[in-house]
């Protein structure tokens, strides 16, 4: 079906919109009649396999961040450190304890109480989250012991010692999938179903190539949307509505309307002067602020390492394989591990040299969250191998996730600003 | 084309978050004038104060000033100025006018921390801040000053004659307070006291310029210059000797005053002349 241009133009936004609701509706649905929820994380969401079982899935770093979004998270931030949670605490963890202390109560609607907790140890903090639900709830607790990245050699494909390391990862990983399953036919008392597994998994092949494709529209000058902007949608969705036919949808009309922005020259930030990357996230109790800064001198970000970790994990390239599916998920989960979650934070510096090059990328704003040392740590050592060898100028900036306590209006203003009057004098001497 | 008509100067005007500077620059980049009040609480007044101080210093009036750029925190609150300009790039251009050699900048102010790298031409090539916190900035020596009742002038020569110097721990100005109590409560000399409180603000500024890369030569700029301690403490940690001017305090006025004469003499050029570095 072909949508006329001006019903495509919004298209991302309204349909980001609904289907946000929607995924409410259901929440709030699951709140009132006890339909099991599963909690799951933006890195590892395993949507896939858990809709096979029709859990209704929350996935908490998101209401959390919604909360900020409807700037309330700074009062379930405090009910969370009057009950005893430190100020350095991660500021998704707090908001969602605030909201669980509140009987689920959300700006959004009702968060579900969880009959299932899936987490990992890609970020540590998951862990300790996790076993707040447990104490809180005695909900069952399903913890994926996700084998990082070990080192350079190991992991270059092709290579005798990436085989070794990849097969013994896969194994390890499929064997902790079947374990997950049995949990999962023991909450809803379903039987694991294959063929419905393998739909979800044909859905969400499907996504990740849209969902890539849309990245790849701000390869264009001007970029047609804003990483932090238009980008936490996507990520939204393509966390929310994984494997499902909505979610692939709404991907088909987002590139839409993105080939559609590229066609006419329509940018995201007009008169676009300099094109950026955002390590780490935004600051989503300033959203709106955070990005004014920069665009404000003509600055937009065309990419963000967040699109990739908190983007569901697709590893571009790679699909899963529906004649062996239960394998080829876990060998998804170990690529995502490897290259989507702890090497997008951990070795950025191969991501960002490849964007900076593709996405023809004038600076990186590097931007520390005091409450996450998870993605916060290294960033200064990334910036300085961007500066030295490859002449890629750097901004640090600190705030956090979603505490407002923590933004600084005028020095972050001071930083942005100091940072576009070098970038001016950097473009013009490298001649771009 | 006499591109100045009546006009005679140009001037800088940097709101810091503690004092704020003006100065007065002539056609031939010649400082004419040049003040500092207490910022307080009313920025615009302040910036106003400075100005025409510095305009009373060069014999001149406000008719006279062709072109102002603000900067400093307060450097929207230049409502007279006709442009703002960060006080990162007024630094780093006010250093290379005073020592041409510059490729390194340190600048303690009130309440910030800069380290900056600078190309031949002042332009900034990479610069770090203090996080959100005044540890290691010029308001934990007011602290210092506060809590030993020693006025703010008196800290660096005092420190310099101690002997045995304490360690100071803490990075929170705040409790740097109680620290300090704490100290003379176990009779530890003032002056061993002081060091301890300078080495701590220099070490945190140290590691800021090992962010940036330290190339000589180092100018040292901002308030906290004339504190001979402080000169003494980034002069030996660095390695590398330190240049101080007596205009130091005045330095982001300069580079500010420096930025305005750009855009007399190129006009809507002056951002290309400021980004490729031209003085």
């Amino acid at each position: 079906m072909s949508t006329s241009a001006q019903e495509i133009l919004g298209v991302s936004r309204r349909e980001g919109r609904r289907l946000m609701e929607l995924w409410w509706q259901r929440m709030t649905e699951a709140a009132q009649t006890g339909h099991p929820t599963a909690y799951v994380f933006v890195m590892a969401p395993l949507s896939e396999l858990l809709l096979t079982f029709d859990f209704v899935i929350n996935a908490p770093e998101i209401t959390s961040l919604q909360t900020a979004i409807r700037g309330q998270s700074q009062a379930y931030i405090q009910l969370a450190e009057d009950y005893g949670f430190s100020p350095d605490i991660c500021g998704y963890v707090k908001a969602d304890v605030g909201v669980q202390l509140k009987e689920g109560e959300h700006p959004y609607g009702r968060v579900p109480r969880p009959a299932l907790v899936v987490t990992n140890n890609v970020c540590n903090t998951y862990l300790k989250w996790a076993e707040f639900w447990e104490h809180y709830y005695g909900c069952p607790v399903f913890t994926f012991d996700l084998p990082g990245w070990r080192g350079r050699e190991s992991l270059r494909e092709g290579t005798e010692a990436f085989r070794e390391t990849f097969e013994n990862d896969c194994r390890y990983v499929l064997g902790q999938l079947r374990e997950l399953i049995e949990v999962c036919e023991r909450i809803t008392g379903k039987s694991f179903d294959i063929d419905r597994f393998r739909e979800h998994l044909r859905e969400a092949n499907r996504m990740a190539e849209l969902y890539h494709a849309v990245c790849d529209t701000n390869r264009h000058i001007p970029a047609p949307f804003n990483a932090p902007l238009e980008g936490v949608t996507y990520q939204g969705i393509a966390n929310l509505y994984r494997g499902t036919p909505e979610g692939t949808r709404y991907f088909e009309l987002a590139l839409e309307e993105m080939r559609e922005r590229v066609r006419l020259g329509m940018a995201a930030v007009p008169d676009e002067r300099f094109r950026l990357v955002l390590v780490g996230t935004a600051c989503y109790s300033h959203f709106r602020r955070f990005v004014e800064l920069f665009s404000s001198w003509g600055g937009v970000f065309v990419h963000s390492t967040y699109m990739v970790f908190a983007g569901g994990g697709f590893v571009p390239g790679f699909g899963y394989d529906l004649g062996r599916p239960l394998e080829s998920f876990a060998e998804q989960m170990v690529r995502a591990t490897y290259w989507g979650w702890t090497g997008a934070m951990f070795y950025q510096q191969e991501w960002l040299d490849r964007v900076v090059r593709d996405w023809k990328v004038d600076g990186i704003c590097f931007h520390g969250v005091k409450s996450c040392r998870t993605t916060s740590t290294g960033l200064p050592d990334v910036r300085e191998w961007m500066r030295v060898q490859r002449n890629v100028p750097g901004l640090f900036i600190q705030s956090d996730l979603v505490d407002p306590r923590l933004w600084s209006d005028a020095q972050i203003k001071n930083r942005v600003d100091a940072f576009f009057e070098a970038l001016a004098a950097h473009k013009a001497a490298v001649g771009r | 084309m006499n591109m100045w008509g009546a006009k005679k100067v140009v001037a800088g005007v940097d709101v810091g978050s503690t004092q704020t500077k003006a100065v007065i620059l002539s056609p031939e980049r010649e400082i004419l004038g040049r003040a500092l009040v207490d910022t307080g609480a009313r920025l615009n007044e302040a910036a106003r104060a400075a100005f025409e101080a510095a305009l009373q210093e060069a014999g001149l009036s406000a008719e006279d000033v062709q072109y102002t750029v603000g900067t400093g925190y307060g450097r929207f609150k230049v409502e007279f100025g006709d442009t703002q300009v960060t006080e990162i790039s007024c630094h780093a251009r006010g250093a290379c006018f005073l020592f041409p050699n510059t490729r390194t900048v340190l600048d303690i102010g009130g309440q910030d921390t800069k380290a900056i790298r600078v190309g031949p031409g002042g332009e900034v090539l990479d610069f770090c801040m203090n996080d959100k916190c005044s540890a290691g900035t010029g308001r934990f020596l007011g602290a210092a000053s506060a809590a030993l009742e020693i006025p703010l002038g008196e800290l660096g020569p005092l420190a310099l004659t101690a002997r045995n110097p304490v360690t100071i721990t803490t990075t929170c100005t705040v409790f740097a307070e109680s620290e300090i109590l704490g100290w003379l409560a176990r009779g530890r000399k003032v002056e061993d006291i002081l060091m301890g409180v300078h080495a701590s603000i220099a070490s945190r500024s140290l590691s800021l310029l090992r962010r940036v890369g330290i190339e000589p030569e180092l100018t040292f700029t901002g308030g906290v210059a004339r504190n001979v301690a402080m000169v003494h403490l980034i002069g030996e940690m660095s390695g590398v000797p330190v240049n101080v001017s007596e205009e130091s305090h005045f330095c982001g006025a300069i580079g500010a005053a420096l930025f305005a004469l750009d855009h007399v003499l190129l006009g809507e050029r002056a951002e290309v002349a400021a980004a490729a570095g031209g003085q």
